[in-house]
């Protein structure tokens, strides 16, 4: 969301014709900024506005004393890390297998992996409901052992991780393939096993952008919406997360409530960005690394004399 | 430690990179395969090593077949084209990993990795990351973290290949002399036949997943097995003519053949290096060409003179002494006489290339 630094503008006559007039360089930043403040800035102070606009007193009431509303921030806690947890796994041996791996169906694998961000997330939870439902196709003999998928925490945590699926294996993937499988291959031949590779060569080196891959992942598990809103069967006290609890405290004319519990996403939301800003940075160096690392010969500092 | 590759086949799809091969290597000597790009000698390298598998054929170290075996209980240590050094570690972690993920003890660590630094003239730059280092630095601390574990074999893959060219010279020298020091059975893959001529004891050359000949440099260099080896080891002129009854008949010319003392006439290739002709003002023999000087090129220690043959419009590349070009008094546009002194011939229907 940063604006891009101009171009720097040559030095002398030229410059005039580098830049757009002033009538319609001033006209376009109006533009540009009312949108943002109309689209993004104001709704989101709104968010905190209306949250505390009964002062911090009630706020803070909104969000503890009412006991489906703390049940619905602890399902969140548990249902996101959980969700992430399960595609850093996922996420990791995808990139892996694409990466280092030639097979048939590698590509297929790569378009499988987008599904879930081509898929709608209500579609997403249907999908989970005719599968382990209680008219699904495993319904019948998930009740008969007493196993609870849909409505039920399980359900959750599917729904979810299968909506926030391409977070961390599409980040990972560009990243393993900068670096390139010349390290690994150098531990092996030294005498390295397959776990000590990837504690010892593979992870320090995708740390970075495996870590911006949960960050994002992340996010996206703690707003779902569509998805768990299919499975869960919205019980209060029960399956309903924190986006299904504003939604339900905004059906109830409880506004104060649920912008409360709005501005603890919000904030959420803005953590993600910042972490994923400062980032990005790193990510970007890491790559930026890998490709002078195989590059040409080309000594970094000049006073690096040869002593064969 | 020898090493012994016998008969071993690889095939990557339809492509055959190694083709029934089979290599000795005698324990602790110095080792060159050479060979041009798509040749099989950096699979046969990997298959040496264990990070490829044969398709057919065993690997034996010392009489031991480690065919099956993973890299990892080979104790090879293996340099890479480009280095693979671990980036996100230092020059001291690099070095001690192979150590570290055998559980060595620390002190042992320390004082090792102290040694292989001391080594390859890199003492204080244990702190360092492998971008902060030039690439013959880099070149180094990878032969070091190879060393670490103690390898009965040191397998490198083009282990100057990205470096430039006075680096280049001084990193062979050194390997020459570093291996003399160590003792520990090396091959290095190369292309470049300068490099596998100046460093080896042994010069194995591949061709199409082949070998088409190993000896020592002196043996490959004087008698080429064949066309190709000829071809490759650089800068070669040839005359394409007929043996019979032990001559060989070009063009005019006739030059002695006892090789071939078949009645029957045959088509035949001679090969002759630029250095192995000489130029004279008059007819030497029966077997000299007359050529007239297209271009004079003194360079360094000999001249290398360009002329085209009278007739047949072949040219032809000869190298003199620079006493004997100005005794001569070559000028552009001379016509001379030349005549080779060794050449080899080959009949093409023998060798299919």
């Amino acid at each position: 969301m940063g604006a891009e630094r101009p171009p720097v503008a040559p030095a002398g006559p030229q410059r005039r014709f580098r830049q757009d007039p002033l009538l319609l360089r001033v006209p376009l930043i109006l533009v540009g900024v009312a949108a943002v403040a109309l689209l993004i800035v104001v709704p989101v102070a709104n968010v905190f506005y209306q949250a505390l606009s009964h002062g911090v007193g009630t706020y803070w009431r909104n969000l503890v004393d009412d006991p489906d509303t703390r049940h619905a921030i602890l399902l969140t806690l548990i249902v996101a890390p959980v969700s992430v947890a399960l595609n850093v796994g996922f996420g990791i041996a995808a990139a892996w297998a694409v990466t280092r791996f030639q097979f048939r169906g590698r590509t297929f694998l790569v378009t499988l992996i987008d599904l879930p961000f081509a898929i709608s997330p209500v579609v997403a939870g249907l999908m989970f409901v005719l599968l382990f439902g209680l008219q699904g196709y495993f319904g019948p003999w998930l009740r008969d052992h007493g196993i609870h998928i849909i409505f039920a925490l399980p359900g959750l945590i599917l729904a979810t991780t299968f909506v926030t699926l391409p977070f961390v294996a599409r980040e990972l993937i560009p990243v393993m393939e900068a670096i390139g499988a010349d390290e690994e291959t150098a531990a092996l031949s030294l005498g390295a096993g397959g776990w000590q590779i990837f504690w010892r060569v593979t992870l320090p080196n995708i740390k970075w952008g495996l870590l911006y891959g949960v960050i994002l992942c992340n996010a996206r598990a703690m707003g779902e919406f569509g998805a768990v809103y299919v499975v869960s069967g919205h019980i209060a006290g029960q399956t309903d997360t924190m986006p299904l609890r504003v939604q339900k405290l905004f059906d109830e004319y409880n506004n104060p409530g649920s912008f409360a519990v709005a501005s603890i996403l919000t904030s959420l939301a803005l953590l993600t960005l910042l972490a994923k800003v400062s980032l990005e940075r790193k990510t970007r160096r890491e790559i930026a690394a890998a490709g002078a690392f195989v590059g040409p010969e080309r000594p970094r500092n000049a006073d690096s004399r040869e002593t064969p | 430690m020898s090493i012994a590759v016998k008969n071993v086949t690889k095939k990557f799809g339809n492509f055959v990179a190694l083709d029934d091969v089979s290599l000795d290597v005698p324990g602790g000597s110095l080792l060159a395969l050479l060979g041009p790009s798509g040749s099989g000698k950096t699979t046969l390298l990997r298959i040496i090593a264990g990070l490829d598998g044969a398709d057919r054929g065993s690997v034996l170290y010392h009489d031991e077949d480690v065919t099956n075996r993973s890299p990892r209980d080979r104790n090879v240590g293996f340099v890479f084209q480009h280095y693979a050094l671990f980036r996100h570690m230092t020059v001291f972690e690099n070095v001690a990993f192979g150590l570290r993920v055998r559980r060595a003890s620390k002190s042992k660590i320390e004082s090792r990795v102290r040694e292989l630094l001391h080594l390859v003239r890199l003492d204080g730059f244990g702190g360092r990351y492998p971008p902060q280092l030039s690439g013959g630095q880099r070149q180094r601390v990878a032969l070091a973290r190879a060393l670490a574990v103690e390898p009965g074999v040191l397998l490198l893959d083009e282990p100057f290949g990205a470096l430039d060219a006075k680096v280049r010279q001084e990193l062979r020298q050194w390997l020459r002399r570093f291996h003399d020091e160590i003792k520990v059975t090396t091959i290095f893959v190369t292309h470049d036949q300068e490099e596998a001529f100046e460093v080896a004891d042994r010069v194995v050359v591949m061709h199409n997943g082949r070998i088409e000949q190993h000896g020592t440099p002196q043996e490959v260099f004087d008698c080429p097995a064949n066309p190709f080896v000829m071809d490759f080891l650089g800068n070669v002129n040839v005359f394409h003519g007929r043996v019979q009854d032990g001559k060989m008949l070009l063009g005019g010319i006739e030059m002695a053949c006892p090789e071939y003392p078949h009645g029957e006439s045959r088509a035949a290739t001679a090969y002759v290096r630029p250095h192995e002709l000489d130029i004279d003002r008059s007819p030497a023999d029966a077997s000299s060409l007359r050529a007239k000087v297209l271009q004079i090129n003194p360079n360094g220690s000999v001249a290398k003179v360009r002329l085209e043959s009278e007739g047949s419009e072949l040219e032809l590349n000869v190298e003199i002494n620079l006493d004997r070009y100005a005794e001569l008094g070559l000028k552009p546009g001379d016509l001379v006489h030349v005549a080779p002194r060794r050449f080899r011939v080959f009949i093409p229907e023998d060798y299919a290339i």
